[in-house]
């Protein structure tokens, strides 16, 4: 369940439109390592997370991601707003404007559409932690490569701010992962799969941190 | 706090960010004390803040949403439009 709140996570407020950022910014939105992925990768992995603590983490910033993704989406929106047809053809935007106009679409900016393969629900909670901490990296990166294209600062200052969630989420999943490799055999984290396997200690250690 | 609408707005982005925060770092530090007693603080001073703004221009939420003459949730501004639009 989810409920909205009227406000952005932080604040875009863009003056003047400019249609070459919105195709760059646009791949933080339905792109490979967009926050779309972050959301849906997370909320995705919850039900397969043996671990309470570590699901109400992906729930958490799944949840954050979405108010991400709302802030890119913002960002794309007010960068096209008010588009004349010269700044289109001129910015070499027609080719999105020709299937979608000036509306707010997930894709890749070099024009590959957002898919569910762009992030993985293994099953497995050390596999998928590790996705995680990647994808946060992997974010972290594209911001980096973002901030190093733009120099408006009504656009680098909500960018800014998402970069700075990447490294704090990151940090997040680096302590779910240790507290679920506390919850395995140390001598062997891979011994089992906890969200699927039953091992072999179950009947006389109750919290073992298998599935059973 | 907040004596005008943008301002106060922009002082409840604040305390959320401080509440998303602590909530992140409880969810992996659950017995830290200090962190709750943040946490429980920061959420009041958030609660009324939130009620403040939503009774003075728009509500923030549908639990705030209260209205008689017109769908004051309905009326309410679009956050991705900014105030430069």
């Amino acid at each position: 369940m989810w409920s909205y709140e009227r406000r952005l996570q932080f604040p875009v407020n863009i003056k003047e439109p400019n249609a070459k950022l919105a195709q760059v910014i646009i791949s933080q939105f339905g792109g490979p390592d967009g926050e779309l992925s972050a959301s849906m990768r997370y909320l995705s992995q919850r039900y397969s997370m043996p671990y309470k603590e570590v699901a109400g983490l992906l729930t958490d910033i799944g949840t954050e991601e979405l108010a991400h993704m709302e802030m890119v989406s913002a960002i794309v929106h007010q960068l096209t707003r008010n588009l004349s047809m010269e700044e289109i053809e001129k910015s070499g935007f027609a080719t999105y404007y020709v299937d979608h106009t000036l509306g707010v679409w997930p894709t890749a900016a070099a024009g590959i559409p957002f898919n569910a393969c762009e992030f993985q629900v293994k099953g497995d909670p050390i596999t998928d932690l590790t996705e995680d901490l990647a994808a946060e990296q992997k974010a972290r990166s594209t911001y980096d490569n973002i901030l190093r294209l733009i120099k408006e600062p009504d656009v680098c200052e909500p960018i800014k701010f998402l970069r700075e969630r990447e490294i704090v989420h990151f940090q997040r999943f680096g302590e779910a992962l240790r507290m679920t490799q506390d919850r395995l055999d140390s001598k062997n984290f891979y011994a089992f799969n906890p969200a699927f396997d039953k091992c072999k200690d179950c009947d006389d250690k109750p919290d073992c941190g298998c599935k059973n | 706090m907040g004596n005008n609408k943008e301002q106060l707005l922009r002082d409840i982005g604040i305390v959320d960010f401080v509440l998303t925060e602590l909530t992140l770092y409880l969810d992996t530090h659950p017995f830290d004390r200090n962190a709750m007693e943040y946490f429980n603080h920061y959420n009041r001073i958030k609660h009324q803040m939130e009620k403040e703004f939503s009774m003075k221009y728009f509500p923030l939420n549908t639990s705030m949403a209260e209205s008689n003459k017109e769908w004051r949730w309905g009326m309410a501004p679009l956050p991705w439009e900014g105030v430069c639009g």
